[in-house]
């Protein structure tokens, strides 16, 4: 099984809030080429900032060229999320990297329209395998990076659903 | 089909004075909106517009409050929050609720788009005392 799940996790984001005594940890996964961040928890707004640094760290980091953030467990995107989302694929893109967005709920893509938001710049679409095979269209990989890439996308498929 | 829709939420008020409060804000109106047999949709939105308005109090306003509540009428039952504080208040109202509008270096969209996600929206403000913002939205039944 290990074998299957080439994953390294390359940085942990821990946002610790004194006050809550509270800690947040965002993973980034890097796979192949691309950097995963699985969110799975409701973000305060300290944490969203820091994942948008932490993030462009990682891709200075790594030279990775894709990110993909899978939001299937975010109830909910204000336009403070929004914005974030936008500026990170606006700074991605000036380092040479491409971000896509996946998993979003209906409900949350019906109350993004309705509040106006736009996601400039974002490309969004339905779940990881699509998000893997999109950044994959975008730049040619080498042999070692397609089949990580491979790998990192059955992974996720299983393991991010929701039942 | 909801089957909790005959819950009713008792009136709560929840002090916005920190960041962190926001989430909190936004829990305690997913719940609210749960237990009332809101679609998902609807929690969605009310979440939503919770993040947005108690987002303007802590960065507007530095602290106020957000009053949850259920109101009722002949036929119709709805979700009721009231955002308040004590703030600099909002000079031109009218200018405020316009799309992309801004003084803080943010979208623009927080007050034209809570509007746009509940079905009735009233805001008043008075400069130097301060502004309340009150939203609901109706069950369908």
């Amino acid at each position: 099984m290990s074998d299957e799940y080439k994953f390294l996790y390359s940085s942990f984001i821990t946002h610790h809030s004194s006050l809550l005594f509270m800690v947040i940890k965002i993973p980034i996964l890097k796979v192949g080429r691309v950097l995963i961040v699985p969110i799975q928890v409701d973000m305060d707004d300290a944490t969203v900032l820091q994942l948008q640094d932490s993030i462009l760290n990682e891709l200075e980091r790594t030279g990775a060229r894709g990110v993909l953030i899978d939001i299937s467990l975010l109830e909910m995107v204000d336009s403070f999320i929004g914005r974030m989302l936008s500026d990170i694929a606006a700074m991605a893109r000036i380092m040479d990297a491409r971000t896509v967005v996946v998993g979003m709920q209906p409900a949350v893509a019906i109350t993004l329209v309705e509040l106006g938001l736009e996601l400039g710049g974002v490309d969004t679409v339905l779940n990881v395998d699509e998000g893997i095979k999109l950044l994959r269209g975008e730049f040619v990989l080498d042999g070692d990076d397609a089949a990580n890439a491979n790998e990192g996308f059955s992974f996720s498929g299983e393991s991010f659903h929701r039942s | 089909m909801p089957t909790k829709g005959l819950a009713s939420v008792e009136s709560r008020s929840i002090a916005l004075e920190r960041e962190t409060d926001i989430a909190v804000a936004r829990n305690e109106v997913r719940a609210a909106a749960v237990r009332m047999g809101f679609s998902i949709v609807d929690q969605t939105r009310l979440t939503t517009v919770a993040s947005e308005l108690a987002r303007n109090i802590i960065k507007y306003a530095v602290r106020g409050r957000v009053i949850i509540g259920m109101v009722q009428d002949a036929s119709r039952r709805g979700l009721r929050l009231i955002f308040e504080d004590n703030g600099p208040g909002i000079a031109n109202t009218e200018l405020a609720m316009r799309d992309g509008f801004t003084t803080g270096g943010g979208l623009g969209k927080g007050l034209p788009g809570s509007r746009r996600l509940v079905d009735d929206f009233k805001l008043e403000s008075t400069p130097d005392i301060g502004t309340r913002v009150t939203v609901v939205r109706w069950l369908i039944s």
